[in-house]
C-alpha cells in the first residue's frame, strides 16, 4: 500500500494497514511529515477517542511515532508525479524519479488554500495563513509585526490567535460574510484582547511601494458589492489571506476518479463510499481532499481507509473490518454533529449516495 | 451562533443569562466556582472528564452544552486549563473586601507576578480598569496553560475575562 | 535593517526555543548577513529584514514569500548562482551566495 500524504489522515491509514501486516510505503513531497498537524499548537476538541485536550503537535508525534514502530516506510522529499493505470505511480524522490506500483493507493495529499486577488496582493507582504502558521511554529519567526486577518473562519481564527501567542499584533479581523465563520470560542480568544472584527468587510488595496506598509478594506453590501466611501485604512506591514481551503484532487483526477462539486465540502471532491473507497479500484482517498473538515475527521477517515485496505488485501477478516471500521464510525458521527457538522454528514452521506449510483 | 458573538465575536452578558455553564448567585458568593461561557453545539467534552467530583455533564451527545452543578463544584480550577476554547473561568466572590478573585487560562509568553497591577479587560477587550494579580500557577499537566488569578471590584465577576499589562 | 533582531521568536509560549543548526554567514546581494545552517533561506533572509526576493520579468514587480510551504514560487532567488531557487524551502548553508531575481534570472552556462 502506498499512502500520498504523510499528513493526519496518510499516517492513520498507514498505521492500521501496517497493524495488520499489510507493507506500507508513504510518499510526502515535504521535508517533514504530519502536514498541516504540526503546525497546530492549539488543545483539540472533541472526546478523549479524538485525543481531546491535547495539542495538535503531539498528536501529530504520537501518529509518527506509531507508524514508525509498526515500520510504515516514510520517505520525504518524495512528490508522487502521477497516478497511471493499474495503480502505477511515478514518484521524484529528491532529484531522481522512480516508477512505484502498488496494490492498494490512499491518496490523503490534503488542501491548498483559496486566494482572492486585489490591488497590492503580490506585495510581499501578503502571504497565506498557511505561511503565517508555518513561518511561526515550524521556522521560529514572525510573519511582520502587525498584521491584518483576511477570513474569520476557523483557519482565520486560530492563526489569528497564534500569531498573537508569537508576539505579533492584530489591526483585526475582516470577512465578507456578516457574520464571523469560526467556533465563537475561537473569535473570543481574540476578541478578549481586543481585536475587532469587522464583518462584511473586504479586502479593497494593499499599500506599499516594496512591500506592505498598509491595508484598505471595504464594507460590502448584501450583494457583496463594495459600498464606496466606507474605506477604512489600517497600518499593518502583513496581509495574511485565510479564505477557505480547497481539496488538492489534481492526482484523483488524473487516475480517472469520479468526482462531483460539492460546496459544503470545499470544491471539486473525488466520489467515495463510507470505506473511503473511490471509483478507481484500488484507490481510496482519506482527508481533506476527500473534502475539507479538521485533522480529527482526517485521521478517522484514514483509519476507515487502511481498515479497508488490509481488510481488501485479506489481511483482516469480515467480522473483524467490520467490528474495528464501525467503532471508527462510531467516533466519527460526535464530530459531524451540531450547526457546523450536519452540512458535512449531509455531504458525506450525498457522496457515498453518488457511489452507489 | 448568538448574535453578538457572532458578529463581534464575544459574548454579551444578555447571551450567557440561563446558560447551563453559569452558577446561580447564591452559589457565587458561597466560594470559589468554575464558570463555563460555552454557548455553542461543537462536538467536544473534555471538561466533562477533567472533572474530578462530577459537577461537569455534557453527556452522549457531545455537542451538548456543559452543564455545570454548582452544589457539586469545589473550585478546585481543574477545568479551566483543560478546556480548549479556553471558556472556563473560576470565580470567587467570597473573599474578603469589596471583591471577586477571577482565574484566567493564559497562553503568552509574559506571565505576570502575584502582586503586580494589571489593567482587567472584558470579554470585547476594553479595558476595565486596575486589578492585582492574586496568583499564578502552572503544572506540568496543564500542558502550557497557565492559570492567573486577578482580584477585581465585586461587580466585575462577570465582566473580567483577561488582562494587559501596564506600560 | 535596524529591527530585524525582533522578527525571530526567542522563546515561544507553547513550543519553547526553536532548534536551529549552528549560526552561519552567507552574502545577499554583496552584504555578508547570518542565519541559521539548515533553516529555510527565505527564514534567514527576513531575520535580517529582507522581504522583497525578486521582480518580475515584465512589469518589474517586487515579489517575496506567499505560501512559504515551496508551492508558488513567489520566493525564488539566484542562489549559488542557480536561478529559480524556491527559497522558503531551500535549506542554509554556510557561505550560500544568495542574490535578488531579476525576471528569469542569469542565463546559465554550459
Amino acid at each position: 500500500m502506498v499512502t500520498i500524504g504523510a499528513g493526519p489522515a496518510g499516517l492513520a491509514g498507514a498505521i492500521e494497514a501496517a497493524r495488520n501486516g499489510v507493507e506500507v510505503v508513504a510518499f510526502d513531497e515535504n521535508e517533514r511529515p504530519g502536514g498541516q498537524l504540526f503546525k497546530q499548537i492549539h488543545k483539540f476538541f472533541g472526546s478523549s477517542v479524538h485525543q481531546a485536550g491535547v495539542r495538535g503537535f503531539n498528536i501529530g508525534s504520537g501518529l509518527l511515532d506509531e507508524a514508525q514502530k509498526l515500520g510504515v516506510e516514510v520517505s520525504l522529499s518524495s512528490v508522487v508525479l502521477g497516478i497511471y493505470e493499474n495503480n502505477v505511480m511515478n514518484v521524484m524522490i529528491r532529484d531522481h524519479i522512480e516508477q512505484v506500483k502498488a496494490e492498494r493507493i490512499l491518496v490523503a495529499t490534503g488542501a491548498s488554500e483559496n486566494m482572492i486577488p486585489f490591488p497590492g496582493w503580490t506585495l510581499p507582504g501578503v502571504i497565506g495563513a498557511g505561511a503565517a502558521q508555518t513561518m511561526a511554529n515550524l521556522h521560529g519567526i514572525r510573519p511582520g509585526k502587525r498584521l491584518l486577518m483576511v477570513g474569520s473562519g476557523n483557519v482565520g481564527v486560530v492563526v489569528a490567535y497564534q500569531m498573537l501567542q508569537a508576539g505579533c499584533e492584530i489591526a483585526a479581523v475582516i470577512d465578507a460574510a456578516p457574520k464571523i465563520g469560526g467556533y465563537g470560542v475561537h473569535a473570543a480568544k481574540v476578541a478578549r484582547y481586543g481585536i475587532p472584527f469587522l464583518m462584511s468587510h473586504t479586502m479593497k488595496e494593499a499599500n506599499g511601494k516594496e512591500k506592505v506598509e498598509g491595508a484598505t478594506v471595504i464594507q460590502v453590501d448584501e450583494k457583496w458589492q463594495p459600498i464606496p466611501g466606507t474605506e477604512k485604512s489600517f497600518d499593518v506591514d502583513t496581509i495574511c489571506i485565510a479564505v477557505g481551503l480547497n481539496p488538492m484532487n489534481k492526482l484523483v483526477r488524473m487516475s480517472g476518479c469520479k468526482t462531483v462539486y460539492v460546496p459544503a465540502l470545499g470544491g471539486l471532491i473525488p466520489a467515495h463510499d463510507l470505506n473511503q473507497r473511490t471509483s478507481i479500484p484500488g484507490i481510496y482517498v482519506a482527508g481533506d481532499v476527500s473534502g475539507i473538515e479538521e485533522a480529527s475527521t482526517a485521521i478517522i477517515e484514514g483509519r476507515i481507509a487502511g481498515l479497508a485496505i488490509a481488510s481488501s488485501l485479506d489481511y483482516l477478516d469480515e467480522a473483524a473490518f467490520v467490528e474495528q471500521r464501525d467503532r471508527q464510525f462510531q467516533n466519527m458521527k460526535g464530530l459531524r454533529t451540531g450547526s457546523h457538522g450536519e452540512a458535512r454528514r449531509k455531504a458525506k452521506d450525498y457522496l457515498n449516495a453518488v457511489m452507489k449510483g | 451562533m448568538t448574535q453578538e458573538l457572532s458578529t463581534c465575536g464575544y459574548l454579551s452578558e444578555e447571551e450567557l443569562k440561563g446558560s447551563p455553564g453559569i452558577p446561580s448567585e447564591a452559589r457565587r458568593k458561597k466560594g470559589p466556582v468554575a464558570v463555563i461561557e460555552c454557548t455553542q453545539d461543537i462536538p467536544c467534552n473534555p471538561c466533562e472528564g477533567s472533572c474530578k467530583v462530577g459537577a461537569i455533564t455534557v453527556g452522549e451527545d457531545i455537542t451538548n452544552l456543559p452543564h455545570l452543578d454548582g452544589e457539586k463544584c469545589v473550585g478546585c480550577t481543574t477545568c479551566v486549563p483543560v478546556c480548549p476554547g479556553q471558556a472556563i473561568f473560576m470565580v470567587d466572590e467570597s473573599i474578603e473586601g469589596d471583591k471577586a478573585a477571577v482565574t484566567i487560562p493564559y497562553e503568552f509568553r509574559s506571565v505576570p507576578e502575584k502582586g503586580q497591577v494589571v489593567t482587567a479587560l472584558d470579554r470585547s477587550g476594553t479595558e476595565l480598569g486596575d486589578a492585582v494579580v492574586a496568583g499564578v500557577r502552572k503544572t506540568e499537566k496543564m500542558d502550557q496553560t497557565s492559570l492567573v488569578t486577578i482580584e477585581v471590584p465585586k461587580e466585575w465577576f462577570m465582566k473580567a475575562r483577561g488582562f494587559r499589562f501596564k506600560k | 535593517m535596524g529591527e530585524s533582531e525582533k522578527m525571530r521568536i526567542e522563546e515561544h509560549p507553547i513550543l519553547g526555543t526553536f532548534e536551529k543548526g549552528k549560526k552561519v554567514q552567507f552574502t545577499f546581494d554583496g552584504h555578508t548577513l547570518e542565519g541559521f545552517e539548515g533553516e529555510p533561506v527565505a527564514v534567514a533572509l527576513r531575520s535580517n529584514g529582507v522581504l522583497v526576493h525578486r521582480y518580475t520579468t515584465k512589469r518589474n514587480e517586487p515579489r517575496g514569500v506567499f505560501c512559504a510551504i515551496g508551492r508558488c514560487t513567489d520566493c525564488i532567488m539566484v542562489v549559488d548562482d542557480v536561478p529559480n531557487v524556491r527559497t522558503c524551502v531551500e535549506p542554509l548553508k554556510a557561505g550560500m551566495v544568495i542574490q535578488t531575481q531579476f525576471g528569469k534570472g542569469p542565463e546559465m552556462s554550459e
